[in-house]
């Protein structure tokens, strides 16, 4: 009796926290297909399937959502490549500045959001008044590759300090060189690694509000679009978007899972 | 004598202040199967890197036939290594591992699948081609590990304790495989362990190491007959070995032991130095009744204890100043007689003089 009281509340205890966690989720995507009456979207009124029909009718959008994507792209791009070189260095290779370089890393990571976003802008102030240095898209990109660079080397250095030095001696000893040696053995061994590193930096980037903001400039992102628009009413086109964003992530983690296992 | 395959010149390797290699200087002939056998932390894998080109010499000269490459990185090497975790590549299959030694030297198409399957043919693995390492047991993988190294006919190839993860009975068998594996592909080994029972069996020349040098290179019989160090009496087989004041007469050296016996052994055994003792192994003892006449050495004392071993009984005797020595009898006659030797008995123990052995001067105190 206690026995099954205590396997069935940890039950209906998972499945509450779960509720908890995706009903707001539940809710964007519901309203997406909601025919507000006005500007706001909080009310259910009557099912149409025109927002996903005129997705990009509200003026702006489109804008954002591209803006938002390419810049989520390169600085995931970047920052993987560079994170992952420097992961690499640091697990590796004894320096000079090596235990600096580690606590420099978890900066980024524990400083307050604002305080990163408004010192950046700071820095890109007093580089060069505009326009020798203008506050635009590229500006976002280097805050954005900034913070991901610490996800990704602290991502992907969990994944070396795991990883056997003697296949790589394994791989020297069969005549390989450093570079066929990386590219046939470390590399893939460290690629899910990679992979997720690469994942939660583009997660961070496409979602990134505070940061982004104090060093956009005139530039809008998508979040920056949604805070906009939020102030006169959410269109439901806003709901629809995010729903596709959480589709295409979920569907990206399930994928990495699944390949990952079938690896093993 | 075959060709010199590898030659250490006073090869030394340092770890900070800590002395891993200390001067080694060795030649191992061509197809040899040698041995570097020695007690954990001794330097036997230092030695072994620094042959495949993972570890550099402090100082020193190493050379493969005839070429110095002392600061050859090891993909350059004709050399191949077993490593005792055997590192197989976990992200390939069985046929991938094997094959990657030939990849990386230009090899194609239908002679990569023809030397892989000789070599998976070999140890004894036809049909494991499509697995990947995790899916094999500790034996099948070392073979792997093997198999691996040999497809690329290297000239040297290095084991670095290969046999260490596996149980005994497996490990004995293995290593008969080994020895035929040599045999057949007629590669010099370089073979490391700790476990002297192994390096007997398989190996043709032994150096047998204690704190970074060896104190002596030799084949199996003559290290078990003729060991010249204390600490090569007692890591190779079991000894006992008798201390005392050191002098000379005619053709024998003598040993006063403390309790005034005098034991001999001839000088055509060995230099006793300054420092150096008499010794003998447990089987060459004899064991008599204390009236009964004897020639040679000899030592009366108590039996102490005795342990049943299948084929011998082992004594411990201790004689007079405490001194103590292990006798092994064979159980021959055990079925037919009643009278062994008890605890408490007193018995006289002999040897001959020329059965036993000389160790010289310690070269590390
Ligand atoms: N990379 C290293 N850095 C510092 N010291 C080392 C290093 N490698 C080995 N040593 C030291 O050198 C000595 C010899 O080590 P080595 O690994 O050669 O011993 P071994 O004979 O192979 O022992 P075992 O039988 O336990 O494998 C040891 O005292 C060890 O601590
Ligand atoms: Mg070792």
């Amino acid at each position: 009796m206690l026995r099954w009281l205590g396997r069935n509340a940890l039950r209906a205890y998972t499945g509450l926290a779960l509720v908890y966690l995706l009903l707001p989720i539940f809710i964007v995507a519901l309203f997406s297909f909601n025919d507000p009456v006005g500007k706001t979207n909080y009310t259910w009124v009557g099912f149409t399937l025109s927002h996903w029909a005129n997705l990009f009718a509200i003026p702006g959008l489109l804008d954002s959502v591209v803006v938002s994507l390419r810049i989520a792209f390169i600085s995931t791009l970047a920052a993987t490549t560079l994170g992952t070189l420097a992961a690499l260095a640091l697990v590796r290779y004894q320096f000079r500045g090596r235990p600096a370089t580690s606590l420099f890393i978890f900066l980024p990571l524990a400083t307050p959001e604002i305080i990163l976003g408004a010192s950046l802008l700071t820095l890109f102030v007093a580089i060069g008044q505009p326009p020798f240095f203008p506050l635009n898209e590229f500006t976002i990109l280097i805050a954005h590759i900034t913070f991901n660079i610490s996800y990704v080397i602290v991502t992907v250095r969990a994944r070396l300090s795991g990883f056997d030095r003697r296949l790589e001696e394994a791989s020297a000893d069969l005549g390989a060189d450093g570079w066929q040696t990386f590219w046939r053995v470390t590399f893939p061994l460290i690629l899910p690694g990679i992979a997720a590193a690469s994942l939660l930096a583009f997660s961070l980037s496409i979602d990134d509000f505070v940061i982004t903001n104090f060093t956009a400039g005139r530039t809008t992102t998508f979040p920056m679009f949604v805070w906009g628009s939020a102030r006169v009413g959410v269109p439901p086109q806003v709901n629809a978007i995010g729903t596709i964003f959480f589709v295409v992530a979920v569907s990206a983690v399930a994928i990495g899972s699944f390949l990952q296992r079938r690896r093993a | 004598m075959a060709d010199v395959d590898v030659r250490l010149v006073n090869v030394t390797k340092k770890f900070g202040d800590q002395t891993a290699v200390d001067g080694i200087t060795l030649d191992v002939s061509d197809g040899e199967f040698f041995t570097l056998l020695g007690p954990s932390g001794c330097g036997k894998t230092t030695t072994l890197r620094m042959i495949g080109g993972f570890e550099q010499p402090t100082s020193g000269l190493i050379e493969l036939k005839g070429e110095d490459v002392t600061f050859l990185p090891a993909h350059e090497r004709d050399v191949n290594t077993v490593f005792q975790s055997y590192a197989l590549f976990p992200h390939l299959t069985i046929f991938e591992n094997v094959a990657f030694g030939l990849r990386r030297s230009g090899i194609k198409g239908d002679e990569v699948t023809s030397r892989v399957g000789e070599a998976l043919e070999l140890v004894q693995l036809i049909g494991y081609e499509k697995r990947k390492p995790a899916q094999l047991s500790g034996g099948q993988a070392q073979r792997v590990a093997l198999a691996r190294a040999l497809v690329n006919r290297p000239a040297v190839l290095l084991l670095d304790e290969p046999l260490g993860a596996l149980d005994l009975k497996l490990r004995k068998q293995m290593g008969i495989e080994l020895k035929r594996i040599q045999r057949e592909v007629s590669i010099t080994f370089i073979y490391v362990t700790h476990d002297q029972e192994e390096a007997m069996t398989m190996s043709d020349r032994i150096a047998v190491m204690n704190k970074g040098h060896y104190e002596q290179l030799a084949g199996p019989e003559t290290l078990y007959e003729r060991p010249t160090t204390r600490f090569v009496a007692s890591f190779v087989g079991a000894s006992n070995l008798l201390e005392g004041k050191i002098g000379s007469d005619g053709e024998s050296w003598t040993v006063t032991l403390p309790s005034g016996d005098v034991v001999r052994a001839p000088k055509s055994l060995g230099d006793i130095g300054t420092g150096g003792a008499i010794g003998v192994r447990p089987e060459k003892l004899t064991l008599l009744e204390p009236g009964q006449e004897s020639k040679g050495n000899r030592l009366d004392g108590t039996v102490v204890d005795t342990s049943y071993l299948g084929v011998l009984t082992q004594y411990t005797v201790e004689g007079a100043g405490g001194l103590r020595l292990l006798v092994s009898e064979q159980n021959v006659d055990r079925t037919t007689r009643s009278d062994t030797w008890r605890p408490g008995e007193r018995v006289a123990l002999t040897w001959k003089p020329e059965h036993g052995f000389v160790v010289g001067d310690s070269k590390s105190a």
